[in-house]
């Protein structure tokens, strides 16, 4: 009798591993296939480090006649975002990715895209601004494009990329803006992972063939790109600032539809033991794992630590923000890139002004840490997690801290 | 109120500010920026229609007998067309104030 | 011949198309030499056209919102990157037409109209990248040789001795110090099918310049002479004029480049020699007679921004003007068309 059960229950995980297929991918060649699947028409690329096997894997695909796009090798990052803009002008679906210096390259196409109100999708592989020259993982490339008008979402793992890249596109297209997905250089893109891609059907049926009602046809001839002359340039930013603002409803509607359809989780702020929290740790990107284990250990001890990850950068998500900080005393924000003269890391000082419009105060500490590519151990966030606990009886002396710098 | 106010509400804009009505820039009077005007000779006129082409600002129209009048809405006076005219049937006169 | 001109018929003063693709009322100065060619491009290339332009005049006077002067479908993006927008659209077009999106029969034309500060300048990679990338699109470049729309800047386009406001004709250094630059050498050097000179005080020539350029599948190149009374300091009536006067001084030479090959289309000065230069294309030609070369003080006079020449200056210009056009015609003899 007992055999049989564990027979029954053998079999029945046997089912359950069958059907949820988990391949080894790196990263970027997952992304490169999710993307695939989005049945994406026109991939601009340029190579920089660490986000060239992306497109390396999307030049195999469509060479070998597994992807019906257009494949376009810019000359330039400018170039490569130029022609995905135009691409997207025409009613296309396009992708393009890069990092650090190429995207610093395409700024000023940032900010036209989104005022043209085009749905790309553009993967950043974080990864450290010049000079110095450094192919390494931080955050301060995407931290140069916080008031460009782009949706921004952080992946913390592979998994997360492969399923943000189902969603950018759903995202881009029903708020006609651009989405950059952000995952970290090396750490992410060049790791392999065990990764569930959503079956053909499945990311069909989520993502309907792209419909724009206003593009560059030569049966509804319109302008776009006019002169913003002062009787109207105040009105056009208001109109896109407002529609950023309401691509939060369609973010959230699109992570609940992507939750029914694979059971999959997404919010724009994730949290970790958060509850009954007294102290917590804000942090973006791939290091979120690690400071999941530092909580892990501080909670055996018995403190009552806890973790807030962003995941929804832009538009920031105000009220989520505030109802997840919940009794929290202090609060250390890691940020993962400087703000020379400002007083403090981007992510500290969006938190700071974000608090301020609540009436709740936690002391807030800064750490700028890991920048490029600087590992940020266990121990390290145990650490942070520390100075984090002194700072709610004294205010620390400066309002920011580059971590683990050598004196 | 703000003294300065924009041209039409935000919430009847285009998405990106796209312009929808081709060509609409008919709608702008040029012509109040002449200081000449062409006059024409239709005897010396062979309706070649150089004038046509040269035009910058699409001035010329056939009219029924084949001649090509000026659009004295948009005409700014420029005079390329009296001047390219093979046959000088154009002369350009003084506009009166 | 290319398979593509086989039947290509061109233009002439009763057979013009009717359609117009730009309004009127647009903001350009009186007599602006650039709109002119603007207009009868888009006359022959029709409604099924997506026009690309960079930040310049074109762009400034045919879009100030609310008003648009295009009637085709048109974007404006940044300065530099005119070219590769095109290059996005006409992939765009390629893979949604296999993708049967859109009507595999329609052909849309793609043309860029972009000024030589967009082109000799700031957007010489962009423009290298879409050439050799082999996008099937229409590189227009209206050549006023300075960069007008923000004041008559020097650009790498502004001949030899021109006065701009930054490379001024002061009591020391007289004007522009370097020679234009040869966009239509570096052009043809990317093997692209077309790439020819053209200017508006010959629009049937022009016309059938643009026609031929649209007719053929891949990446096509014309470098329009465009006047600006404006910038150059003459007066409105006389754009057409200098326009032509550039031509017959050997300053601006007329010709086409086809896969490679140079064919002149107006001889200026010269005999015709045993040799046809025009070769299988010259019906296309407008004037099989030689026009008489006049000297380039003609061309000077009439504008102010030449006034402050000296006489070694016209003399140097004058001989440089003519060993280039030598040149040119040393091209056509030995890479010609063959009868």
């Amino acid at each position: 009798m007992e055999k049989e059960l564990a027979k029954k229950i053998s079999l029945s995980i046997n089912e359950s591993l069958k059907v949820k297929k988990k391949i080894g991918k790196e990263v970027s060649v997952a992304i490169a296939e999710a993307v695939a699947q989005c049945k994406v028409d026109v991939v601009a690329s340029y190579p920089i480090t660490p986000q060239t096997h992306i497109v390396e894997h999307l030049a195999d695909l469509v060479n070998n006649g597994e992807l019906d796009a257009e494949y376009i090798p810019a000359e330039s990052e400018h170039a490569a975002m130029s022609a995905c803009i135009g691409a997207a002008a025409t009613g296309a679906r396009t992708f393009t990715s890069t990092a650090s210096q190429g995207l610093l390259l395409m700024y000023e196409n940032l900010f036209i895209a989104s005022a043209l109100r085009l749905p790309i999708v553009m993967v950043i592989t974080n990864r450290s601004v010049s000079a110095p020259i450094s192919i390494w993982n931080d955050h301060s490339d995407i931290m140069t494009m916080r008031d460009s008008g782009w949706i921004t979402i952080f992946a913390e793992n592979g998994q997360e990329a492969v399923d943000l890249i189902y969603n950018a596109y759903k995202i881009a297209e029903k708020a006609l803006l651009p989405v950059a997905i952000n995952i970290d250089g090396f750490i992410l893109s060049h790791v392999i992972e065990p990764i569930e891609f959503l079956d053909q059907e499945l990311v069909d049926k989520y993502l309907p063939p792209l419909r724009m009602k206003y593009k560059l046809d030569p049966k509804k001839p319109i302008t776009m790109g006019a002169i913003g002359v002062p009787e109207i340039y105040t009105e056009a930013k208001k109109a896109q600032d407002e529609a950023l603002n309401a691509s939060y409803r369609i973010i959230v509607n699109a992570w609940k539809e992507f939750e029914k359809l694979t059971g999959k989780k997404y919010q724009p702020i994730e949290t970790y033991q958060i509850e009954d929290a007294e102290v917590a740790l804000l942090i973006m990107g791939s290091l979120a794992e690690t400071a999941i284990n530092a909580v892990d250990l501080l909670r055996k001890e018995g403190k009552k630590v806890g973790l807030i990850r962003i995941r929804l950068w832009r538009p920031f998500p105000l009220k989520d923000f505030l109802r997840a900080i919940g009794k929290i005393k202090a609060l250390g924000v890691v940020d993962r890139a400087v703000s020379h003269g400002a007083t403090g890391g981007p992510v500290g000082i969006e938190i700071r002004s974000a608090l301020y419009q609540s009436n709740k105060r936690p002391r807030v500490v800064n750490f700028i840490a890991g920048l490029s590519g600087r590992d940020v151990t266990v121990e390290d966030f145990v650490e942070l997690f520390e100075r984090t606990y002194k700072a709610i009886n004294k205010k620390p002396k400066f309002s920011y801290e580059i971590y683990g710098v050598m004196e | 109120m703000p003294k300065d106010q924009g041209l039409i509400s935000w919430k009847k804009l285009a998405p990106g500010m796209f312009i929808l009505e081709p060509g609409n820039s008919a709608k702008f009077k040029t012509g109040d920026w002449r200081a000449f005007r062409p006059v024409l000779d239709k005897e010396k006129c062979i309706k070649c229609g150089l004038c046509y082409v040269f035009c910058p600002d699409f001035c010329y129209t056939k009219d029924e007998e084949g001649y090509y009048i000026s659009n004295l809405y948009y005409c700014k006076g420029c005079g390329i067309c009296a001047q390219n005219c093979p046959k000088g049937a154009i002369t350009m006169v003084l506009e009166e104030a | 011949m290319r398979p593509e001109l086989k039947d290509f018929k061109g233009f002439n003063l009763k057979n013009l198309p009717e359609y117009e693709g730009f309004a009127p009322g647009h903001r350009a100065c009186q007599g602006c030499g650039t709109v002119l060619p603007l207009k009868l491009a888009l006359k022959v290339l029709g409604p099924n056209t997506i026009a690309v332009s960079p930040t310049g005049c074109m762009e400034i006077i045919s879009s100030p919102f609310p008003y648009t002067s295009w009637k085709v479908p048109w974007i404006h993006v940044a300065f530099e990157n005119a070219a590769s927008v095109a290059s996005g659209i006409e992939a765009a077009i390629k893979v949604l037409k296999r993708k049967g999106k859109i009507p595999k029969k329609e052909k849309i034309n793609i043309v860029v109209f972009a000024g030589d500060g967009a082109t000799f300048d700031i957007g010489l990679q962009f423009l290298s990248g879409a050439l050799e990338r082999g996008h099937d699109f229409i590189y227009i470049c209206l050549d006023n040789e300075a960069y007008m729309n923000t004041g008559v800047q020097r650009s790498s386009a502004t001949p030899f001795g021109a006065h701009t406001t930054t490379s001024p004709a002061g009591k020391v250094i007289k004007g522009q110090v370097t020679w234009k630059k040869n966009l239509m050498g570096i052009v043809v050097a990317h093997n692209i099918p077309y790439a020819a000179t053209a200017s508006p005080a010959f629009p049937i020539d022009l016309m059938n310049k643009v026609k031929k350029a649209s007719l053929i599948n891949g990446p096509t190149f014309l470098h329009v002479f465009s006047p600006c009374p404006t910038g150059w300091g003459c007066k409105s009536e006389d754009s057409i004029l200098v326009a032509k006067l550039a031509v017959e001084t050997r300053i601006f030479p007329l010709y086409e480049v086809i896969d490679g090959k140079y064919v002149i289309n107006k001889l200026i000065g010269h005999t015709p020699i045993e040799k046809s230069l025009l070769g299988k294309y010259g019906k296309y030609v407008l004037e099989k007679r030689v026009t008489p070369q006049k000297p380039v003080e003609e061309y000077f006079k009439l504008q102010r921004r030449f006034r402050h020449l000296t006489p070694e200056q016209i003399k140097f210009i004058q001989k440089r003007v003519d060993e280039e056009y030598e040149k040119l015609v040393k091209l056509s003899e030995y890479f010609g068309i063959e009868e």
